[in-house]
């Protein structure tokens, strides 16, 4: 499978993971992965590893796209309206966008459990994306 | 010279081209309305020091050398210029460039000026395979559209506030009344509550007449120092620039902010004690040396419905949550205690990026020399505009008289 963008997730044995980079001086965590300096300006720290990010968090908000995205977006024909959520992730302290996989706006609520997934864009490559935690209330 | 507070720069004149989908060249709409505001002024464009151009990003080579491209069309005349982009902040930067050399006693007189012509539908990223830029990277791996961001944070505001789409409805009613009475608006007709509802979703929650369309249109103001001022146009009631706040954000901002993917992390650092766009108009209020208690209007950017609650918010006029209940007792609307886009707002105009915070300024001086017509804001004697560009532009200034 190819994914559209290298580096800022994998699929393996433990499932799909989002990609970050911590920073070794002060642990502060990014996504995307960042090269270079630490985001926070009051760290010196330049060594920013990869680490991988908590596959769980819960629903910041969310919206969907009822009519098809502009390119470079490649729309599915017949186009199915994409759902997005914001998902703050389980301790990082951080809130990270996607996609949603099989659930539309009218089952989604703030504060729900969502976990990450992948799915295919419309022209094939993989993207990460939400879907609903398993034993997750809703 | 003394700072920005006290004295300093004066807003001798404004001019716009009507906001529209003309189809015209963006030249003709800066060319337009940089002679209306030379003209408001009483000045000569050979009188003119410095100009600066707004960019805009979609109209080629001109485009990025707005201030040359303004400057060429009026007549070259050894005049020195400046073009800045910053989203749908540049203007409040050109603003800012020009006021600071007038500040530092390097010119008396300045012209700035933003105009946009605008494609039909969605804003798309600029062409071309991209994939380091992350505004072409949101549309690719995620159809993130601009209402896809605004849908957000309308979502959030129901979970947090209990708003609901007819709050959202109500603020669009509110505008539409206003831009219905603004010659310059785009959208002059009222609008029901029902027809909003009834309007077609496009990032629910959402509707098509809670987001606000893209335009043609332009913008200018001619700026003076207080000297050249009084000695140009007496005492009249002079409109003083008291402040412009082009503010960045401060680590780790918290919101998800267009065009990016996630927020910085607040595990290892904790927030700052203002948000960003609460931010922006307080480094405006600080500088000026009031508060939003001493404004008699402010324009805020009402990229959709929800947001325009938001902003109320965040620029002081009431506390979290409480916006709508402003907007229902009707103290935001023409006539009520702090009108908020008495202009009539993004809805009434859509957005011509690189013109909308210099047509802000356009809204306040007007108000504050008592010349906006069906619009007035009695007494109006202080305003505040804020706006915010993508990648981390503030917008906000301060008017006074």
């Amino acid at each position: 499978m190819t994914y559209a963008i290298e580096g800022w997730f994998a699929v393996d044995a433990d499932g799909v993971v989002l990609l970050g980079t911590r920073c070794a001086a002060c642990g502060t965590v990014c996504f995307p992965p960042r090269r270079g300096s630490c985001p926070d300006p009051r760290c010196d720290g330049t060594d920013m590893e990869v680490t991988r990010l908590p596959r769980r968090g819960r629903v910041w908000s969310y919206t969907n796209a009822v009519y098809p995205p502009p390119a470079p977006y490649v729309a599915a024909q017949p186009y199915v309206p994409v759902t997005l959520a914001a998902v703050e992730l389980d301790g990082a302290g951080i809130v990270v966008l996607g996609q949603v996989a099989g659930l539309t706006v009218d089952e989604l609520e703030v504060g729900m459990e969502l976990e990450l997934t992948a799915g295919p864009l419309a022209d094939g490559p993989l993207v990460w994306m939400w879907r609903r935690a398993p034993g997750a209330a809703s | 010279m003394s700072g920005p507070g006290s004295s300093g720069v004066v807003v001798l004149g404004t001019g716009m081209h009507p906001w529209g989908k003309q189809g015209r060249p963006f030249a003709e709409y800066g060319l337009a309305a940089a002679r209306a505001a030379l003209a408001d002024a009483g000045v000569a464009w050979t009188d003119i020091q410095y100009l600066v151009g707004a960019d805009t990003i979609r109209n080629g080579y001109p485009g990025f050398v707005a201030g040359a491209t303004y400057a060429q069309a009026l007549g070259w005349t050894g005049a020195r210029i400046a073009s800045c982009y910053a989203a749908c902040a540049s203007g409040a930067q050109a603003v800012d460039l020009a006021r600071t050399r007038i500040l530092a006693g390097l010119c008396d007189l300045a012209l700035v000026v933003g105009a946009d012509s605008t494609p039909k539908g969605f804003f798309a990223p600029v062409g071309g395979d991209r994939p380091d830029d992350p505004d072409w990277l949101r549309f690719r791996l995620l159809g993130a559209t601009n209402p896809a961001y605004f849908g957000l944070y309308a979502r959030r505001r129901m979970a947090l506030h209990g708003s609901t789409p007819y709050d959202f409805a109500a603020v669009k009613v509110k505008n539409a009344r206003a831009g219905a009475l603004n010659p310059m608006a785009r959208y002059r007709k009222t609008v029901t509550t029902e027809e909003v509802l009834a309007s077609p979703m496009v990032a629910d929650p959402l509707r098509l007449m809670d987001i606000c369309a893209t335009s043609d249109g332009g913008a200018a103001v001619v700026l003076a120092s207080e000297s050249y001022a009084r000695r140009h146009a007496g005492a009249r009631g002079l409109v003083r620039l008291a402040a412009v706040s082009t503010v960045t954000p401060t680590f780790p901002n918290t919101v998800l902010e267009l065009p990016n993917f996630a927020t910085d992390s607040w595990a290892a650092a904790p927030p700052p004690e203002r948000p960003f766009r609460a931010a922006i108009a307080y480094a405006a209020y600080e500088e000026a040396g009031l508060g939003p208690e001493d404004l008699s209007l402010a324009e805020v950017y009402d990229l959709s419905t929800a947001l325009e609650l938001d902003w109320t918010e965040d620029v002081g006029l009431c506390p979290p949550g409480e916006a709508e209940k402003l907007l229902r007792d009707g103290a935001t609307a023409l006539g009520g205690r702090i009108p908020v886009n008495p202009s009539g707002g993004l809805a009434s105009f859509g957005e011509a990026i690189p013109a909308q915070a210099v047509a802000q300024l356009c809204e306040l001086t007007d108000q504050l020399r008592g010349r906006a017509g069906p619009r007035q804001v009695q007494g109006a004697r202080a305003g505040l505009a804020a706006n915010q560009g993508l990648f981390g532009h503030g917008s906000a200034m301060v008017v006074t008289r």
